[in-house]
């Protein structure tokens, strides 16, 4: 099935795509967006966990069930991390991170 | 050319120009289409490495969750409309140049580094195994995390609802802070 394909090249695609999104988490100023770009972060390290069980352990399943509680992590965060930007909005009128500055009042 | 490798370069094409474009377009809503898109490349590259089960859940819950759920969350945020002002100029150089760095040192890293696979045979991947694992208490079982999950999962919706539910008559509109 993954034959032809050196496990280099699923590690490299990971990378480009893990570090586009720590560009996006730098340069982003809408929490929204910033909580897209980790989420291509969590993604690019589920490609990698996968990559890594299938081409060197393929008689165990390790990487398959930490990409899964990777995925199940990451649908809580995105949960709570909207909750947290709706209150924000209705407080500040705005989800830009500069212009929340306040914790409390 | 093998078929899996055709298929390989399109998933990749499509993962990187797509992931690209989600953190630098500048309207919103298509940021996050361009996300469901990363995401059900993803998926056909889990299908690819035969792992039929987590590209499902990929599917169902990465594209069709939370894709839906971020979209959700920018209709009720922003205007569909609005553009973002361009990104400093100083800030964008600074981060693509720490950006590029650490994706060369990677790269470099993975290259040289020279993976040994076992050669023990491949274990098939179906449903039963699956199940089986995540409730087996064996060497080779995962229900411990997998009480962990649920709980945290729990906890999360719990306090998801108690942050973004509104809070008394009093606290609930207030006024524009940062116009003081």
């Amino acid at each position: 099935m993954s034959t032809g394909i050196p496990v280099q090249y699923f590690l490299i695609l990971a990378t480009i795509m893990f570090f586009t999104g720590v560009y996006g988490f730098l340069t982003r100023r809408n929490l929204i967006t910033i909580l897209m770009s980790v989420e291509l972060i969590l993604n690019s390290v589920n490609i990698n966990f996968l990559a890594f069980n299938r081409y060197l352990y393929p008689h165990k399943l390790e990487g398959m069930f930490f990409s899964l509680f990777v995925i199940a992590v990451a649908a809580a965060e995105a949960a709570v991390a909207i909750a947290i930007i709706i209150n924000i909005y209705r407080r500040f009128s705005t989800i830009n991170v500069e212009d929340a500055s306040e914790m409390k009042y | 050319m093998a078929s899996n490798q055709i298929m390989f370069i399109l998933f990749s094409a499509m993962i990187i120009v797509f992931s690209v474009l989600t953190v630098t377009s500048r309207k919103i809503l298509r940021a996050a289409v361009y996300l469901l898109f990363v995401l059900v490349s993803t998926s056909g590259l889990y299908f690819l490495l035969n792992y039929q089960f987590l590209a499902a859940v990929q599917l169902t819950l990465y594209a069709g969750g939370i894709v839906v759920l971020i979209i959700f969350s920018i209709l009720l945020t922003s205007h569909i409309s609005q553009k973002f002002e361009p990104y400093e100029l100083k800030k964008s150089v600074f981060s693509a140049i720490a950006v590029v760095a650490g994706a060369v040192l990677s790269i470099i890293t993975i290259l040289d580094y020279s993976f040994s696979a076992t050669s023990e045979a491949a274990k098939e991947v179906d449903m039963r195994l699956i199940g089986k694992s995540l409730l087996s208490v064996e060497y080779d079982g995962y229900v411990l995390p997998f009480e962990v999950i649920s709980v945290l999962l729990l906890a999360a919706m719990v306090a998801a609802i108690v942050v973004a539910k509104k809070s008394g008559p009093e606290k609930s509109i207030s006024p524009k802070l940062n116009q003081e």
